[in-house]
């Protein structure tokens, strides 16, 4: 018997739904890492300055730590596992490791969902654009001048595909 | 950080979120955006019981021309109000200060309306709109009310909006010079809260983080309609102010950026206009 204080979340995460009762507290980043095993998507600073846990919720970034699961409820979620593989990299991914676009990794998911969104807004950003649209994600390793030269390369090869 | 444990009910109208409000008291909070409000609650300054969740209200975001005036709807997100065409043409100073709030992420997230019911004087965007002389719209189960921004915030975290009133609209009058605007923000990392900022429009002057609550810098504005010259009435922009001292900068500290910053936002919308 459900309590007064949970809730059944259907949401869709990487084009497959998926429906958990989970207590209505249940941030978003940790329905994603608890319940579906998703844990690509980082906890980094738990405080919306970090963007180590940025997703896309109906295809817009997101800090999924500072989203309820209700909130994301009926929405498609996109995670770090959902853009690419092993076997085929997405673009951005492919350009995080083609320009060592990290140290630890640790930021790296959030880093790689942020950029996508800058590239979805503009595809062809400046070096400016990429550092104004960076502001919510924080490289503890300050690896920043090789995350915006990937920021780069990653559009300049979706441009060209 | 997890929040305390709450009810959870979504409204499917204003109407039902209303009755909720009234059903529950001052139990239940509205949660729009949640990029206020949940990070209290995820440090346990606010524990709500009950969260009523008004964030699919599509009724409640809009941004529209009525000619002499902007009406946006109080959950029109700051990414929306940033790219609105009609509002970098006619109001740019919002449509600017929007895309200075937070981060990429956090402005697909919050809400105009929730900064402005949050009633956080660090926000950008409530001393924004006293600048610009706004008046917000709120709805209880009494009716509709407006209230001026003048009049709307009246200590830390509190509003003239009583319990069980939601926040439905954010009225902005055309300004005189639309293009006489500066925003102004003092931070030491792109997604801080303002040290200190300062957003003018003509001749208004819109204080952030100098008090409890967003302010006017009334002495300034004295000086400036008494036909005081750009650098005497910046000289007194921190006059009639009450900053704190935290680990970010000291009151005197403050109130000096409040004169530089003020000086410069009356220059640059001079410059502008």
């Amino acid at each position: 018997m459900p309590s007064a204080t949970d809730v059944s979340v259907e949401l869709t995460v990487n084009g497959r739904s998926c429906r958990r009762e989970v207590p209505a507290r249940t941030l978003l980043v940790h329905f994603l890492r608890e319940q579906l095993g998703l844990t690509g998507t980082h906890v980094g600073c738990d405080t919306t300055q970090c963007g180590a846990c940025t997703v896309a919720m109906d295809g817009v970034a997101v800090k999924s730590c500072t989203v309820l699961a209700a909130q994301a409820g009926g929405h498609e979620i996109t995670t770090i596992e959902g853009i690419g593989d092993e076997g085929k990299l997405h673009p951005v991914q492919h350009a995080f490791w083609a320009e060592h676009g990290l140290q630890c990794g640790y930021c790296t998911p959030g880093m790689v969902m942020a950029v996508r969104q800058i590239i979805a807004d503009n595809p062809d950003p400046t070096d400016a654009d990429v550092r104004r649209g960076l502001a919510g994600n924080i490289c503890r390793c300050t690896g920043y001048q090789n995350i915006v030269a990937a920021a780069l390369a990653a559009a300049a090869a979706m441009r060209e595909s | 950080m997890i929040p305390a444990s709450f009810a959870y009910h979504r409204a499917a109208s204003a109407d039902e979120a209303l009755s909720l409000a009234a059903e529950h008291g001052e139990d239940a909070k509205f949660l729009a955006g949640g990029h206020s409000l949940l990070p209290l609650m995820k440090l346990r300054f606010a524990a709500p019981e009950v969260i009523i969740d008004i964030g699919r209200l599509s009724e409640l975001s809009f941004i529209t021309d009525e000619g002499s005036a902007i009406r946006i709807g109080a959950l029109t997100r700051h990414h929306d109000v940033e790219h609105s065409e009609l509002l970098a043409r006619e109001i740019p100073l919002l449509a600017h200060a929007a895309g200075q709030v937070g981060d990429p992420q956090i402005r697909h997230r919050g809400t105009i309306g929730g900064s402005v019911a949050h009633g956080d004087p660090a926000s950008d965007l409530p001393a924004v709109l006293l600048a610009l002389d706004a008046t917000f719209v709120a709805r209880g189960r009494a009716g509709t009310r407006e209230i001026p921004a003048g009049e709307f915030f009246r200590s830390l975290f509190e509003t003239a909006l009583e319990p069980g009133e939601l926040l439905t609209e954010i009225v902005v009058p055309k300004p005189a010079n639309g293009a006489a605007w500066s925003f102004q923000k003092f931070t030491k990392r792109a997604i801080d809260w303002a040290i200190v900022g300062v957003a003018v429009q003509d001749d208004r002057i819109g204080l952030i983080n100098m008090g409890s609550v967003p302010l006017r810098a009334g002495r300034a504005e004295a000086a400036l309609a008494a036909g005081e010259p750009v650098a005497d009435a910046a000289a007194v922009a921190a006059e009639g102010t009450s900053p704190g001292s935290d680990i970010h900068a000291s009151r005197a500290y403050r109130e000096h950026l409040a004169r530089v910053l003020v000086g410069r936002a009356l220059e640059e919308a001079r410059s502008r206009s």
